[in-house]
């Protein structure tokens, strides 16, 4: 189930968008692999017809009374924003250049 | 310091509250001997991350003018408090522990944060953290670790290390923190302070940045039971803001506080939460402890749940899935650190630079290892696999459950460490939550309490009280006894004994 490689632990960081560095990607990859070893030994339980828990206390639909309340004030989130313009969000080009 | 000042700020909240509401002492006063107190020592502690010192004593104004006026004030008004840096506060830097949120002022208040102001309590700051709430020792805080008061080399806990080195350093007579996996309970446990985490959904999330949301609940911290029931009673309760708020009546934890009785009650040991690496002098405080209760008149059984064994490794497959898929969120878009926008990177690589300079060591080992947990074609040996034990493990509760009225353990399978001893080996660190975790998983609630030194280290050893859901009074039943017999016999709580700074 484990024997994670350093390609491996580069796709990951490729997915969850971390530009990690050479050395780091050696570091993790030995770390992953002993954390996961270690959480495997859940593999051991026989589950098969136990259902799965993905919360504490099951709740379904839950609604709230559909009043209007005030809005996260518009100045505010600007000035925490990294860039803004025009009164919006600036963000990077979002095509790749082979794309645009 | 003036003497006046020094014997108020190691005053219990409860004992501070009354004389404010009676007009003995302003909550000025109380809220400068603090913060002079704060000034004082935390260079050395490192347990603020921000103090709001000039918002306090206005907050504390206010208090004095209501209270001079005659108006009905709360059970806590004018009593300062701390609040963990993972909570929003509107205008005021809330940075989770990481520097991807360096300097972030959020536009809003935690529903913890707004109750803790509706009840006129005197907010003194924001207080450091494992980064995103991840780690037992808070030395993966962005902005450097926070240090034990009973011995400044050794680590207060984590992830609220902060919250608990506070208490302990008398610069605060309440906190809160956030418990995932022990984040309350395990510093409690190691500066000799009372840890309480609610029933999940007990207290809103609303405003408490995510680490994982089907774990995460925030509590009261303390120097005595009775002041963390008040602390309980004034942040829990239903909150349409989270939809998996509990909408029932929170229990009467303070009354259960004042009563302080367990004659009668049955106390079961679990099995499993004891013997191999636990250390000895954590044992003997323990068994001491065990002993102390049956001579109260509970009666003591004894236990078992077998999956408890997996419920670790189950904890560290759900946490860094569901932190994988929560910390998405800092991109660097529209809020937080943005790097490398030069014109010519894309936005996804302005993520990944971001992302990679804004997060530490242990948040990206744990994203990457949820984002494999989840990957397509390990999904159910991983993730599905530990849903299911997840399963087994509140049934383990519900079963012992039927054998007693609550259960109690060792918090911690040992005192506090030195600092950087285990910071780099992350197995090791994990096993500190080995005690807490099964209560995150199955959602009920649990308080640790000190029961005493270590006779190995002198280093504070705390006992884990776990109960079902919604029972969360009966913590404070069993806690209060047993902190009043050991009162008794030392002439004084523990936290009496921590060494001067």
């Amino acid at each position: 189930m484990t024997g994670i490689t350093r390609d491996e632990v580069a796709h990951l960081a490729k997915l969850a968008r971390l530009d990690l560095s050479g050395a780091e990607l050696d570091h993790y990859a030995g770390q992953l692999d002993v954390i996961l070893q270690s959480v495997a030994r859940i593999s051991e339980v026989a589950a098969e017809d136990i259902p799965p828990t993905s919360h504490p206390v099951p709740v379904e639909n839950v609604f709230r009374d559909d009043i209007a309340m005030p809005g996260l004030d518009r100045a505010e989130v600007f000035a925490a924003a990294p860039a803004t313009e025009d009164d919006r969000f600036r963000v990077p080009r979002i095509l790749d250049e082979e794309e645009a | 310091m003036t003497g006046a000042a020094a014997d108020l700020i190691r005053q219990p909240a409860s004992v501070l509250a009354a004389a404010i509401s009676a007009g003995e002492v302003s909550s000025v006063e109380v809220t400068k001997a603090h913060l002079a107190r704060i000034a004082d020592v935390d260079e050395r502690v490192h347990a603020f991350l921000q103090v709001t010192a000039e918002a306090a004593l206005e907050s504390a104004q206010v208090v004095d003018a209501k209270c001079k006026n005659g108006a009905k004030l709360g059970s806590l008004a004018g009593v300062p408090i701390a609040v963990k840096d993972v909570l929003t506060m509107r205008g005021v830097p809330t940075t989770c522990g990481s520097r991807i949120l360096e300097g972030w002022c959020p536009p809003y208040d935690s529903t913890v944060v707004s109750r803790l102001r509706a009840a006129d309590m005197v907010i003194l700051g924001k207080t450091n953290m494992d980064e995103f709430a991840m780690g037992s020792s808070t030395e993966h805080s962005a902005y450097g670790p926070t240090h034990n008061p009973w011995d400044l080399e050794r680590i207060p806990g984590g992830s609220g290390g902060g919250s608990a080195a506070a208490l302990a350093a008398f610069e605060t007579p309440l906190s809160i923190g956030t418990d995932t996996g022990g984040s309350i309970r395990q510093p409690a446990a190691v500066t000799g302070t009372v840890g309480v985490k609610p029933t999940y959904g007990g207290v809103s999330r609303y405003g408490l940045v995510a680490l994982a949301s089907s774990l995460d609940q925030a509590g009261p911290c303390a120097r005595s039971v009775l002041d963390a029931a008040l602390l309980h009673s004034v942040i829990a309760g239903h909150d349409p803001r989270d939809s998996t708020s509990i909408d029932a009546p929170v229990p009467d934890v303070v009354a259960a506080a004042n009563r302080g009785d367990v004659r009668g009650l049955r106390i079961g040991l679990v099995k499993e939460l004891s013997g191999e690496g636990y250390q000895a002098g954590v044992l003997q405080r323990f068994n001491e402890a065990v002993e102390l209760l049956q001579g109260l008149g509970a009666e003591v059984v004894e236990v078992s749940c077998p999956h408890f064994d997996y419920a670790l490794g189950a904890y560290y497959l759900i946490l860094p899935s569901e932190a994988s898929s929560n910390l998405a969120r800092f991109d660097g878009m529209r809020y937080g650190l943005r790097v490398g926008d030069d014109g010519s990177n894309s936005v996804e690589q302005v993520m990944s630079l971001s992302r990679e300079a804004g997060f530490g060591a242990e948040v990206k080992r744990r994203i990457m290892l949820g984002t494999y947990a989840l990957s397509s074609g390990y999904y159910d040996a991983y993730y599905g696999q530990a849903q299911k034990v997840r399963t087994l493990i509140t049934r383990d509760f519900n079963a012992a459950f039927e054998k007693a009225d609550v259960l109690i353990s060792p918090t911690a399978p040992t005192t506090a460490f030195k600092i950087g001893a285990k910071v780099d080996d992350p197995l090791a660190m994990y096993l500190n939550d080995i005690a807490t975790i099964p209560v995150n998983l199955a959602g009920n609630c649990a308080m640790s309490l000190p029961v005493g030194l270590s006779p190995c280290d002198h280093l504070p050893v705390g006992l884990q009280i776990m109960a079902p859901p919604m029972a969360d009074d009966r913590l404070y039943l069993v806690g209060s006894a047993l902190e009043a017999a050991l009162a008794d016999k030392w002439g004084h709580l523990l936290i009496e004994e921590v060494p001067n700074l």
